[in-house]
């Protein structure tokens, strides 16, 4: 199944090229992947290993200043200033994780908030640094001496890390370690029982999806030429986890297809953009009353249901 | 003496649930508790698998000192459990629930798992085969691919011991795995207890059903408000008036 998923994942990746006709539908294509990578990464942990958090924003916000403010304000490589930035949001990730981690629930989720809210407060106040609210320009990245630039390179350079993330997700799913997550998820109390560590294991997803939240981050900044603390704000927070909820929880394809609908769907239809909250907050609920499992599982339900009835 | 508990204490909240018992279970035998409802037999099991933490008393695993370890610490030092009220990971196959019960002996680093190493893709061949072997022994093989969600109660508490034999306990605490079970599917339990016990694994055992209890057990303690009431053999112990007591009331004596 998911062998077969990551083959037609790829394959539309592919083919996807032939479909984007100009710069802008290829801009919505790159945000896209970029927002797929960060919702994998955020479905290991809220999907997988059972934790929330409303906070990740502020990891991908981290990785974008991160990355940023090393090459724009000292001078780094671009590559350097990135693998730089995403060491460090996983370092961060693991040092707050360790005491918000023995949360539960709610509790879990409010801490989380409270992170994402401090980090978003930091980056706009801090404008001698991040240039405040009105954000900053971030230098492209560059390979020797080639300037990574243009819509149809940073599709393939997005759907490269978007297909490796996807791979690396598939195969710790199926690993015992993703097996040691899904009972965190299933019966924290019955995965104690069989000898998994449940604080070692919150702690490893948690730094893992932050990592990946990061490395979208600083990819959006180098992309785009410009960054601002929006990007690191509660709302995009809860776009993120409306798109992981959405699309199916523990399901890695679910997350890719939650973030490609919804952020696809308010570029295409101007009425979404200008109530975006108000779609959000709608797709959520309408989620969770018709298919709390979310699109892809449901679909796939139907699918092997409607395969059976013949028989 | 495999699992010794001396002076086991629990509280909660001013309501002693277990005052000072001791237990010994001899290596390799099936030994009971039994007791009316509130009793504090699940808090014992609870305190003997870590999940609660003793207000006094000490326990040992063999030689080991193993009083105030975490849950999966109880689990690394070689005591498995299964739940009265099913702790099943319902998000996964009725496999995976078994092969997730091995994670003591094939715990891998992240970045094997993400980058499925050679050594893993053997290691979990090996770990589906054995895992679907457990299953035979339990007789949930033709369930093995089913969603665990799906299977009848009979058969998650089944998967229950299953689980907890993954994980290659040296002892084995079972949880009332007969509740809600009719006559047919606990003489199976029955069945399984025995061959459990014949695998070398030492079982502790907590159940209301008499029969069970008296037909499995080489030895059985009797709590009554979180005392030891009595403790032998089940013959010795049946005929025991104080227990009697304890179950029927006075008049029956």
């Amino acid at each position: 199944m998911s062998r077969k998923g990551f083959a037609v994942l790829a394959l539309v990746v592919a083919l996807l090229p032939l479909a984007l006709t100009n710069n802008y539908t290829y801009e919505v294509a790159i945000v896209v992947g970029l927002n797929a990578i960060v919702c994998v990464g955020l479905n290991l942990l809220i999907g997988y290993a059972g934790q929330i958090s409303l906070g990740h924003a502020g990891f991908f916000g981290l990785g974008a200043y991160g990355s940023a403010i090393l090459a724009a304000r000292y001078g780094w490589p671009p590559f350097a200033g990135l693998a730089a930035a995403v060491a460090a949001v996983s370092l961060i990730a693991w040092i707050i994780g360790k005491p918000v981690l023995r949360l539960k629930g709610h509790y879990l989720a409010m801490a989380t908030l409270g992170l994402g809210i401090i980090v978003a407060v930091v980056l706009a106040t801090e404008d001698q640094v991040t240039g405040g609210p009105d954000g900053m320009p971030v230098p492209p990245l560059t390979l020797g001496s080639v300037v990574l630039q243009g819509e149809k390179l940073w599709y393939w350079i997005v759907a490269v890390v978007l297909l490796a993330t996807v791979w690396l997700a598939l195969n710790l799913i199926d690993s015992p370690r993703g097996r040691a997550w899904r009972a965190l998820h299933g019966s924290e109390v019955a995965a104690g029982a069989i000898g998994i560590d449940p604080a070692r294991h919150k702690l490893s997803a948690f730094v893992l999806s932050a990592a990946l939240a990061a490395l979208a981050g600083a990819l959006t900044a180098h992309y785009s030429g410009f960054i601002t603390p929006a990007k690191a704000s509660f709302l995009h927070s809860i776009e993120l986890v409306t798109m992981v909820v959405f699309g199916g929880m523990a399901s890695t394809f679910g997350a890719v297809v939650g973030a490609a609908i919804l952020t696809t769907l308010p570029q295409l239809l101007t009425v979404f953009k200008e109530y975006e909250m108000v779609t959000l907050g709608a797709v959520m609920m309408l989620t969770m009353i018709f298919m709390p499992q979310g699109l892809v599982p449901t679909l796939e339900k139907a699918l092997a249901a409607a395969r059976r009835k013949p028989e | 003496m495999l699992l010794r508990a001396e002076n086991l204490s629990k509280s909660f909240g001013g309501v002693a649930a277990v005052q000072a018992v001791e237990l010994g279970v001899e290596r390799g035998t099936v030994h009971s508790i039994i007791g009316p409802n509130g009793a504090g037999k699940t808090t014992l099991l609870n305190l003997l698998s870590g999940i609660y933490r003793a207000d006094a008393g000490q326990i040992f695993f063999g030689e080991e000192d193993v009083t105030s370890r975490a849950p999966h610490e109880f689990a690394s030092a070689g005591i498995g459990r299964t739940f009265q009220n099913l702790q099943i990971f319902f998000n996964m196959s009725v496999l995976e629930n078994v092969m997730a019960g091995r994670w003591l002996h094939e715990a891998c680093g992240l970045a094997a798992a993400l980058l499925r190493a050679p050594s893993l893709a053997h290691a979990e061949r090996r770990a589906r085969a054995e895992s679907e072997e457990l299953l035979g022994f339990v007789g949930l093989e033709r369930w093995a691919h089913s969603p665990s969600d799906g299977l009848p109660y009979g058969a998650l508490k089944r998967l229950e011991i299953a689980r907890a034999l993954a994980a290659r306990p040296k002892l084995v605490l079972l949880d009332e795995p007969a509740a809600g079970l009719n006559p047919t599917e606990t003489r199976e339990i029955d069945q399984l207890i025995r061959r459990i016990a014949e695998r070398g694994i030492t079982v502790v055992l907590v159940e209301h059903n008499m029969k069970l209890v008296m037909e499995v057990s080489q030895r059985v303690l009797v709590l009554d408000h979180g005392r030891k009431l009595a403790e032998g053999d089940p013959e010795t112990v049946s005929r025991d008036p104080q227990v009697i007591e304890a179950y029927l009331g006075v008049e029956a004596c």
